[in-house]
């Protein structure tokens, strides 16, 4: 008896340390939804003045900060490389994927396993001076360049997520299809394809978070093309209007809202997506 | 029909490699290529052997961003896993609006990290000093972002914000994996509150500690986004990670090839730590 009322009090504990914790996450969205829709004039020094609530709900700043970081094209930059990428990950890695888990017998495919997975140990740093040389030499100083750069950084990590999917997939079902007269190729996309789809979904999720939110390989091959994404529209701002700050809050908060909207519908697939890519 | 398995399994392997090679290994090879000349970036050069290696390790700036970096990346993961597993424990317990919390506790870690620093930037310039004033804590009252000792406090816990969810969350699925007898037997035993934790549920969880561990640590070395948008490696050039220093004046700072050697260095650096990582976590698996 008395242990069950000691566990209902530790849970309450639990609870209102778990919703005092909340606030480290929601005061600094509050902060920049106020300051988002706020007028320079309102933007006392003292703390009453920073964090009080707008006098208006106007959404002037919005249009101005669309209109100064070019947002329609930034977004539109932003979703072409992030679709485009995830499209020819899920294609290119999982036939790769495919390739070297139905091979670990052959030393050669072994071989090409290990080389391209220790191609996670390589540091963008390294990369990325000759990378800006080589995009430029071959024309693919644009956002083209950055997809196809995407597809080979994070083809190490895909690979070994399929390939080891792949253990769980019986060669029994191939070997049916092939009596049956399909070649290998018709095979994979008949019957392997469809079976991986809850890697799809992983490989989809960590890939589009990662890709979406990068400053590093834009910045670096995209710095000529006078092209942005999201995250660059912002580092430019900065560096051009970087005083105005509700002007900047308001630039801040329409980059957030894209990737907000995702996380409200996808919630779950995110969570499981990026647990799995993370543990398997 | 062998045949046209194997044909088609070369017919994959050999463009997706190629371009593998392509962007991956051949840049890979250039880059430490251009470590044995004095490139600047653009116009001619000229080998210089190994002298840019040997200037490396007498150069300060260099130095300085390696202690830099490596103070933040073992600082961060320390401070990172701890708050990790207390909040999953809390998360995991029985507690009511479970899928709300998790949700909520991971929204950081899906918003991009340099919106991230300049929102905490506007934090630590303007809030905290007009705060501290309030409270009339003097030594808070100018932004930590300005002063060169505590500046890498203010790019910690940005770090700290994002990686704590994602640490969170492969925390809790660790834990789902300890079955509920475990509990109920070591319960038997007197094994309740730290002593559970500490011989029950962490020696479980080992395998989920690892991966936090790699992951951290590898991210937090490879820190960029937060220092752009927090310090550009001021004030006095005291929070300039390695990433963000072959950055700055690898590509515009007319340092090409002399970064490129800093790059290698970095790059066996990486290597190095990721291996013994998974050696040490190897056998502490073992053990059990």
């Amino acid at each position: 008896m008395k242990n069950t009322t000691s566990a209902v009090k530790a849970n309450k504990t639990v609870m209102v340390l778990l919703i005092l914790g909340l606030s480290t996450i929601i005061f600094p969205l509050y902060m920049t939804i106020i300051i988002a829709f706020k007028q320079p004039s309102e933007m006392t020094n003292s703390i009453s003045g920073l964090l009080s609530l707008p006098k208006t709900w106007s959404f002037d700043n919005f249009r101005e900060a669309m209109e100064v970081t070019d947002f329609w094209n930034s977004l539109r930059n932003s979703l072409l490389i992030s679709v485009l990428t995830v499209v020819l990950s899920i294609i290119i890695h999982s036939l790769m994927g495919y390739t070297l888990g139905r091979n670990k017998k052959s030393k050669f495919y072994n071989f090409v396993y290990l080389f391209i997975v220790s191609g996670m140990f390589v540091p963008f740093a390294i990369l990325m001076m000759p990378l800006a040389k080589q995009t430029a030499e071959l024309g693919l100083a644009n956002w083209a360049g950055v997809v196809i750069l995407y597809v080979v950084f994070y083809m190490p990590m895909n690979v070994m997520l399929y390939s080891g999917y792949l253990v769980n997939i019986p060669l029994a079902l191939e070997e049916a299809a092939r009596v049956d007269g399909a070649s290998t190729w018709r095979t994979y996309w008949k019957i392997i394809f469809p079976i991986m789809k809850p890697m799809h979904a992983t490989v989809a999720v960590i890939t589009a978070l990662a890709v979406w939110n990068d400053v590093m390989t834009p910045l670096v091959i995209m710095a000529g093309s006078s092209q942005n994404t999201l995250p660059l529209a912002q580092l430019n701002f900065q560096s051009q209007f970087g005083t105005n700050y509700n002007l900047a809050f308001a630039s801040y908060l329409l980059s957030l809202i894209p990737i907000l909207i995702f996380y409200l519908i996808c919630q779950k697939q995110i969570l499981n997506g990026v647990v799995n890519g993370a543990v398997k | 029909m062998k045949n046209d398995r194997q044909r088609t399994f070369l017919l994959i392997t050999i463009p997706i490699l190629g371009l593998f090679v392509c962007f991956n290994t051949i840049p890979l090879i250039r880059g430490v290529i251009y470590s044995f000349t004095n490139f600047r970036g653009f116009g001619s050069y000229d080998w210089v052997g190994i002298r840019n290696y040997v200037d490396l390790f007498s150069d300060a700036r260099v130095g300085k961003s390696y202690l830099f970096t490596i103070k933040l990346a073992v600082v961060t993961t320390i401070v990172v896993n701890i708050i990790s597993l207390i909040l999953a424990l809390g998360l995991n317990s029985k507690i009511r609006a479970k899928g709300f919390f998790r949700g909520a506790y991971f929204l950081p870690n899906i918003l991009g990290s340099l919106v991230v620093g300049y929102i905490f930037n506007y934090f630590f310039t303007y809030i905290l000093p007009a705060l501290a004033d309030m409270v009339g804590i003097e030594s808070m009252s100018t932004s930590i972002l300005s002063s060169p000792n505590k500046a890498w406090i203010g790019i910690m816990i940005v770090c700290a914000w994002q990686a704590i969810a994602m640490n969170t969350i492969i925390y809790i699925s660790g834990l789902q994996t300890v079955p509920e007898d475990v509990y109920e037997a070591g319960g038997l035993d007197g094994a309740t509150g730290w002593k559970q934790f500490r011989h029950l549920t962490f020696p479980l969880i080992i395998p989920f500690f690892s991966i936090n561990m790699v992951l951290s640590v590898k991210n937090f070395l490879m820190v960029f986004d937060q220092i752009m948008a927090l310090t550009k490696g001021g004030p006095a050039q005291s929070t300039e990670s390695i990433s963000y220093l072959i950055y700055n004046n690898g590509m515009s700072g007319g340092q090409f090839g002399f970064q490129s050697a800093n790059a290698v260095v970095f790059f066996i650096v990486i290597v190095a730590i990721s291996v013994a990582q998974m050696k040490f976590s190897g056998s502490k698996e073992e053990q059990l």
